[in-house]
């Protein structure tokens, strides 16, 4: 395990476009579903497409602290979910549906 | 062999993150994402980032997709009957997202577009001893506040998800 | 000393703060004796400092303590007592205090019983501050405060509408003048960087002769006196002034507040003698106004108008000599003028009180019989005005008449003809009045009575001052004016210049055109008495209503529509400039204030759709404008 071949043969930029699209896709996501879960699975999506690019400067800079912030992220999505399907499992108790469209109570 | 070995890996976490973005069923989508993320665990592993990937293998795709097919199977949800977007709703949101896309890649224009790790890379930075020597001395303090953030996590779901408080 | 002159003025405002603050509660006796007696006190204060007054020494300045000091120009809030002060200041108190007494009686039935002597308090303090201040400015603080008690004492009765109307015609017509006084007293200050008396004085050979400067000043400081003596064109206020009650009009309207313009043109004469050009026209005024106001007086049928129209006219006079330059002549016949004019008002107030209110003469007659006592004073009264011969008022006016001879025969001549015309109304007054038959109701006549002694006595008083009254300036050609001790008394009030004017001028009358036109005069007074007496008592000729009136009667009678032209002119111009206002306000900025608040609402909701609740539409909106930004961004760079 003395050479890696991975990390010397794909240019990090491959790394820069995938992550991106994932982004964007997440934000798609957000933008088009109506779904509360489906949409709290989005923002995990572009969780990990942030993860991934952080991982990958690491490797490719020979840097820990990237993973370390990688781990970070991973205990708050954690939380994050936790709490978030907790709010979700109110609302459909509430309202027995889980489309956001007739959360608008804040209208002006 | 690298390059078709990560093409083939990252074409299968985008089409899965495709289809977990438009699909129906919530139960199908929920599925390819749990694709997408095995997907992204194999990339961690070709970097040799052992460590990170076999965390996201648990956490993500073992604890927190459960807990969503969870959710979901107990709000009986898995006919998939939501309603659609009108079509101008759509169309500005895939814009939205485009614009967003070729944004963030205008940040990337002075890049060369080869750039590849040299010889002198530590190559053992994503092994578990290494990541561990670094965490338990950097970073220590941030590692305690997160399971106090874990704590006040599991209390927030508790206290939201009680019935009469 | 000092004390002495602080007593003077203090007493009046002593009794103004003692009758207005606790008067409602006193018995009537003792408001209306305090009142009497502080005036009464300031009256023998003056008399002392009369008699030990210096007559060569130099004006006593009693400073009271520095008021202000302002870019070079100290103002001292101070009193001047000298000869011209100390005579007004007598004839102030004096005659004031007689009123004070004939109030006791006349208000006796009147419910603001204690206003009434609280606010002729406040007068006698403003007026005696108009005539004792050092300075230009002392003087308009009195200015004022006469200005406001005589619009308080006008509409005394306020609550008859006419007589507040009247009261605010006063008042504003007044206030037209204090600007013309105003800027006069601006441009001396900055002028002369002062406004003492006698710094001015000092200063005033700096002008030159009929510089714009000094026609400025003058001609501004007389507009005031316009406005506050009533000459042309501001006299209309005077006559409607009698809505107040008699007292009022003898006080304010006779002896005191009107002669305020003629104080100010007598102090004011070292800058007068450098402006003859002024002087003319205080001249033409004075002449205008005494032969237009005769003229009214002719036909007008209330007792009190034709008095008020008599005012106007004997001031006229007064302000002939001041434009001819006999200042002290002036003044001596403002000092008849009050003694006869105070007394004439006073027995008016008298026959209508008799009358049980009645003023309209053309409801009077034979009442000598009646009422004795009113009925010998007025006679004096009326004598007096006319000229009969000996009498104070034919020995100043003769006065006048002469010295407007000096400057021109022409101007004899019209002075002539209207004191001719004095004589007719005054005796017309006086026949219609007193003699022939009875032409009131029975009630009336069943009511007659005399009037008590606190009224009579101050009209005994005043009758025995118009006798006597004249001697103290016997006329130049007795003893080469030896014998004008009024004159050489209030000579050093005048600068050399001024007096040496006035000297001039009687000097150019030689000893027997003098003799002449005295004779002159004397006959042409009982010419004219002959031919009233003939007129109202053997031909019994009446008084018609005013409308019945044709030609030049009816001009007379109407008062020549002045009164009606100056309320077209004025005042339906400032109505019509307050409704101009109204509507602009109302029509034009009420509805663009409302646009504006209009505006600001309706753009509100308009923003309001923005906020429709929808989590969606606030995610698209935020991602959207995330990357425009970015997209901005890369651009930029």
């Amino acid at each position: 395990m003395d050479t890696n071949s991975f990390i010397q043969n794909i240019p990090l930029e491959y790394f820069i476009i995938l992550s991106s699209v994932l982004f964007c896709l997440g934000v798609l996501g957000v933008l088009l579903r109506k779904n509360a879960i489906i949409i709290l699975g989005c923002v995990e999506l572009m969780l990990n497409s942030v993860n991934l690019l952080l991982a990958a400067f690491s490797a490719y800079k020979g840097n820990g602290d990237g993973q370390i912030l990688v781990f970070f992220i991973m205990v708050v999505a954690a939380a994050e979910v936790a709490v978030g399907l907790a709010i979700i499992s109110m609302m459909y108790r509430n309202t027995k549906s889980v489309d956001v469209s007739i959360f608008n109570k804040l209208r002006g | 062999m690298e390059q078709i070995l990560f093409y083939f890996v990252s074409g299968i976490a985008l089409a899965s993150a495709g289809y977990f973005v438009l699909a129906k069923n919530p139960v199908y989508s929920i599925l390819s994402l749990i694709v997408t993320f095995f997907c992204i665990a194999a990339l961690y592993i070709l970097m040799n980032a052992q460590f990170l990937g076999i965390v996201q293998i648990i956490v993500y795709a073992g604890a927190i997709m459960v807990l969503f097919l969870y959710i979901l199977m107990m709000l009986n949800l898995n006919k998939g009957d939501e309603s659609r977007k009108n079509n101008i709703n759509k169309f500005i949101g895939m814009f939205a997202a485009g614009i967003l896309f070729i944004g963030i890649l205008g940040a990337y224009k002075g890049l060369s577009g080869n750039y590849v790790a040299g010889n002198d890379v530590d190559y053992g930075v994503g092994l578990t001893k290494n990541l561990g020597k670094l965490l338990f001395n950097e970073y220590v303090l941030p590692f305690e506040i997160a399971s106090v953030l874990i704590l006040s996590g599991i209390v927030g779901a508790v206290l939201i998800g009680k019935k009469d408080l | 000393m000092e004390n002495l002159v602080y007593a003077i003025i203090l007493l009046p405002l002593a009794g103004f703060l003692i009758n207005g603050l606790f008067g409602k509660n006193l018995p009537k006796m003792l408001v209306g004796t305090l009142a009497t007696l502080v005036v009464f006190a300031s009256f023998c204060i003056a008399a002392y400092l009369f008699f030990n007054f210096d007559a060569d020494g130099q004006p006593v300045i009693v400073k009271a303590f520095e008021w202000f000091r302002i870019s070079g120009i100290q103002i001292n809030f101070g009193f001047q007592i000298d000869q011209l002060s100390l005579m007004m200041i007598m004839i102030i108190t004096g005659i004031g205090s007689l009123i004070h007494l004939y109030s006791i009686g006349y208000m006796s039935h009147d419910k603001g019983f204690y206003k009434f002597f609280t606010y002729l308090n406040l007068f006698i303090f403003s007026m005696l501050l108009l005539v004792m201040g050092s300075n230009y400015l002392i003087l308009f603080i009195g200015w004022e405060g006469v200005g406001v008690c005589s619009y308080l004492l006008i509409g005394f009765w306020f609550q008859n509408w006419e007589y507040g109307k009247a009261a605010r015609k006063a008042f504003i017509m007044n206030r037209i003048g204090d600007l013309g006084l105003l800027i006069g007293i601006f441009i001396i200050a900055s002028q002369t960087n002062s406004l003492d008396y006698l710094s001015v004085a000092n200063n005033a050979s700096k002008f030159s002769v009929d510089s714009p400067v000094i026609i400025f000043i003058t001609a501004s400081l007389f507009i005031g006196a316009v406005g506050k003596s009533a000459q042309v064109p501001l006299y209309t206020w005077l006559p409607d002034a009698m809505a107040g009650p008699t007292p009022v009009s003898a006080l304010i309207h006779a002896a005191t507040m009107v002669t305020a313009g003629i104080y100010l043109v007598v102090r004011s004469n070292f800058l007068y003698t450098l402006a003859p050009t002024v002087q003319g026209g205080i001249l033409f005024i004075g002449l205008l106004t005494a032969a237009l106001a005769a003229f009214y007086a002719l036909r007008q049928n209330d007792i009190k108008k034709v008095l008020a129209y008599s005012t106007v006219s004997q001031l006229g006079f007064m302000f002939v000599a001041l434009g001819v330059g006999a200042y002290t002549t002036a003044m001596f016949h403002l000092m008849t003028h009050a003694f006869f004019k105070a007394l004439l008002f006073l027995g008016s107030g008298s026959v209508i009180h008799a009358m049980s209110g009645e003023q309209d003469m053309r409801l009077m007659g034979g009442l000598k019989k009646k009422i004795p006592i009113t009925h010998i004073t007025f006679l004096i009264g009326t004598l007096a005005i006319s000229g009969f011969p000996l009498l104070s008022g034919m020995i100043s006016k003769d006065e006048i008449l002469v010295s407007a001879f000096a400057k021109s025969p022409a101007y004899w001549g019209i002075l002539f003809v209207i004191a001719a015309l004095t004589a007719t109304y005054m005796f017309r007054l006086y026949y219609l009045t007193f003699h022939g038959e009875f032409r009131g109701t029975e009630e009336q006549k069943h009511h007659l009575h005399e009037s008590p002694l606190n009224m009579t006595l101050p009209l005994m008083v005043l009758a025995f001052l118009s006798i006597v009254g004249g001697f103290i300036n016997l006329p130049h050609f007795i003893g080469h004016g030896h014998y004008a001790k009024l004159t050489q008394w209030l000579k050093p009030v005048l600068t050399e210049e001024s007096f040496g004017q006035m000297e001039a001028n009687i000097a150019d009358v030689s000893f027997n055109t003098e003799m002449i036109l005295l004779v002159a005069t004397i006959l042409m007074f009982f010419a004219v008495w002959f031919i009233v007496k003939n007129i109202y008592v053997t031909k019994k000729k009446l008084a018609l209503p005013e409308n019945q009136y044709t030609g030049w009667e009816k001009l007379s009678a109407r008062k020549l529509y002045i009164d009606e032209i100056y309320n077209v002119l004025f005042v339906k111009t400032v109505e019509g400039l307050g409704r101009a206002g109204k509507m602009f306000d109302k029509d034009i900025l009420d509805p663009a204030v409302d646009f504006v608040g209009e505006g600001a609402e309706d753009s509100g909701r308009a923003m309001k759709r923005f906020q429709n609740g929808n989590v969606e539409n606030y995610v698209l909106i935020m991602s959207l404008a995330v990357g425009i930004i970015l997209i901005v961004n890369f651009l930029l760079q």
